[in-house]
């Protein structure tokens, strides 16, 4: 809204300067050449930039359709001579695609949604109650953001290793159970609110909240309705643009991630980016092609195939992303 | 039940903890206990027992010690790690000062760009990043194939650098300060990779500046220069500090030092080494940042 204003105000503003009126006429012609200057070379920054960023992936999507002889063509540059598919029909076939982007898509969106209720309860928490020690509880959710994965991998992978809380475990099955190689942990430490880059998004959701005026929950509350009831169907309603800008980011990032399934060696049938990392060696080992290039053209093929639920998923909520955190983001 | 009622002040205290209750089971379990324990890793001698329990054997500061004295490779790669974090500090920041003062201007197409610059954060999974690296040089002509090559080369390309190198060094330039324009360049890749998310928070910083501030500084005859060292820098400076925490976080993540660490604990089975690894490198890094942070708050203007 603000910012709507603001460059109304500007626009009107240049126009009086602009306006041959008020200055000088041979002032002016200098002015604007100097801002066509000054247009022209932002214009030129701003599409290498964009060069740079994309050139690596349309140089993937070209390649995965490149067949041998246009790979070893040098006058073969950004159009394929003889276009093929087989690098998709091959990538496909070994990473199982459909199956196996389906349990990730649902494992991926079910810790999602875990991410999304419970970050935003924290951060509602932190936003709208005022208790004791409640900085200091705040300061331990950037100590959380700041402290790197890998700082706390070997405890936590210890814990999963021989996961026996209070001794109740043991109790009943005699000895601490193992819960390597299942998704279970990552659900358990995404319940408690440590998941994947879960600090951050507690912060979002914080500073959301605190934006949203108080007379909403006063009027609940005079009119009767609960705290819990309050927060759910009040101000989750309201929260929308930061509850999807979370939903999109923890999506993403999980679906990214291969830190956490590695640490915890998730079956590689759920994490389709983990079995893209040995998708090279298969069409090595299995198919039996040797030429290191090729291989490339079929790992290529593969990351296409496994970032396309991303890049739609960008490409449609694109808008809420940037916006979400402009807004209602980490800016302070 | 006539009993004393509790306040509403109470009850709201009561009601946030609730609301923070698993946020804060979540921190003490997975994070206190487990900063706990990799201290206590580092100081003993770990070894993995048979029904999958583990042991521990205090050793003091041997691992330390052998870790600085004896590892073969850590000290270097600690080293270029947090070298190469505090060389892409200013790199990244005034990078994306810079392109958000751009992106932050109305012309066609703006959303279009801004979501180009978002996707390599959408697009950073170590898994796909290899091979956009790969891709990057086999598209010769970007900028990436290029410094690094051109200079071991020379005018394979048309363009001889070290000609250009020289002729700076006639001018006197230092080579200190030419050595690092020339690695900016060689990195540009990575640095505009690594903006994404800076260059959002830079351009919600810019639009939350008054117009009326310009307006006042257009009217007392303020330059365009002065203009951003007067009004823009100065308005943007504390984004500037959560920039540099998420310059450093998000660079120290995928550094080496966290791959030598795994892969001494999963690997070489060393935990204990392991341990001392992310230790440290964890304490080296929130120094830095305590340091950044300290010294830029001292300079910064907080506007309300």
């Amino acid at each position: 809204m603000s910012s709507k204003v603001d460059s109304k105000a500007k626009s009107r503003f240049n126009m009086t300067t602009s306006n041959p009126k008020y200055i000088n006429y041979t002032k002016g012609m200098v002015s604007s050449t100097k801002h066509l200057i000054i247009k022209v070379f932002s214009f030129i920054v701003i599409i290498g930039i964009c060069y740079v960023i994309l050139a690596p992936v349309i140089g993937m999507v070209v390649n995965s359709f490149m067949s041998d002889t246009d790979a070893y063509n040098p006058m073969v540059y950004m159009i394929p001579q003889n276009s093929t598919l087989e690098r998709y029909r091959l990538a496909w076939e070994r990473l199982n695609y459909i199956p196996t982007i389906s349990r990730d898509l649902l494992y991926s969106g079910s810790l999602m949604l875990i991410q999304v209720f419970v970050c935003s309860m924290v951060g509602y928490g932190f936003a709208r109650f005022n208790f004791p020690f409640k900085k200091l509880l705040f300061a331990c959710v950037v100590v959380m953001i700041v402290i790197p994965d890998h700082t706390i991998m070997l405890p936590i992978y210890m814990t999963f290793r021989n996961f026996d809380p209070l001794g109740l475990v043991s109790l009943i099955a005699g000895k601490p159970i193992n819960l390597m190689s299942t998704p279970v942990p990552m659900y358990i430490m995404t319940i408690f609110g440590c998941g994947v880059r879960s600090g951050l998004y507690i912060y979002i959701f914080n500073q959301f909240f605190r934006g949203l005026p108080k007379e909403i929950e006063e009027a609940a509350l005079v009119d009767g309705a609960g705290t819990w009831y309050t927060y759910f169907r009040i101000m989750l309603v309201n929260a929308v643009p930061s509850v999807i800008t979370v939903a999109v980011f923890s999506m993403v990032w999980q679906y990214n991630d291969t830190f956490y399934s590695k640490l915890f060696l998730i079956s590689e049938d759920i994490v389709i980016s983990k079995k893209l990392t040995t998708l090279q060696a298969t069409i090595k080992n299995v198919d039996k092609i040797l030429d290191t290039t090729i291989q490339e053209l079929y790992l290529d093929a593969g990351i296409v195939l496994v970032m396309l639920p991303i890049i739609i998923i960008y490409i449609a909520l694109q808008k809420y992303f940037i916006e979400g955190v402009e807004r209602s983001g980490i800016v302070g | 039940m006539k009993k004393k009622k509790l306040t509403l002040t109470k009850k709201k205290i009561i009601n946030g903890y609730m609301f923070i209750l698993p946020w804060f089971v979540g921190f003490i379990i997975f994070y206190i206990r487990s900063i706990v324990l990799t201290a206590q890793f580092s100081l003993s001698e770990l070894s993995v027992g048979a029904i999958g329990g583990y042991e521990l054997k205090f050793v003091g500061l041997e691992n330390f010690i052998y870790a600085f004295r004896e590892h073969g490779t850590f000290k270097q790669v600690l080293t270029t790690s947090v070298g190469n974090i505090i060389l892409d500090i200013p790199l990244i920041i005034f990078f994306s000062l810079f392109m958000s003062m751009l992106l932050n201007k109305e012309f066609k197409g703006r959303t279009v760009v801004r979501a180009i610059f978002f996707l390599p954060v959408i697009l950073n999974s170590s898994a796909i990043s290899g091979a956009l690296e790969l891709s990057q040089q086999m598209m010769a002509g970007g900028i990436s194939a290029g410094s690094g090559q051109m200079i071991a080369e020379g005018s394979s390309t048309g363009v001889d650098v070290n000609y250009y190198i020289n002729l700076f060094k006639d001018f006197a330039m230092p080579e200190a300060v030419l050595d690092y324009i020339v690695a900016a360049v060689g990195r540009i890749n990575k640095i505009i990779t690594a903006s994404g998310v800076q260059i959002v928070i830079f351009i919600a910083a810019l639009q939350s500046i008054p117009g009326s501030m310009y307006e006042v500084a257009k009217i007392e005859g303020a330059t365009a220069y002065e203009t951003f060292w007067r009004v823009t820098f100065p308005m943007v400076m504390p984004h500037i500090i959560t920039n540099v925490v998420y310059t450093v976080i998000d660079n120290f993540a995928e550094s080496e030092v966290v791959t030598l660490a795994y892969d001494m604990a999963f690997t070489s089975f060393d935990y204990g080494l392991s341990s001392v690894f992310s230790l440290v490198s964890t304490v080296i890094i929130c120094l830095i940042l305590v340091l950044i942070c300290g010294f830029i708050q001292k300079r910064t203007f907080y506007y309300n």
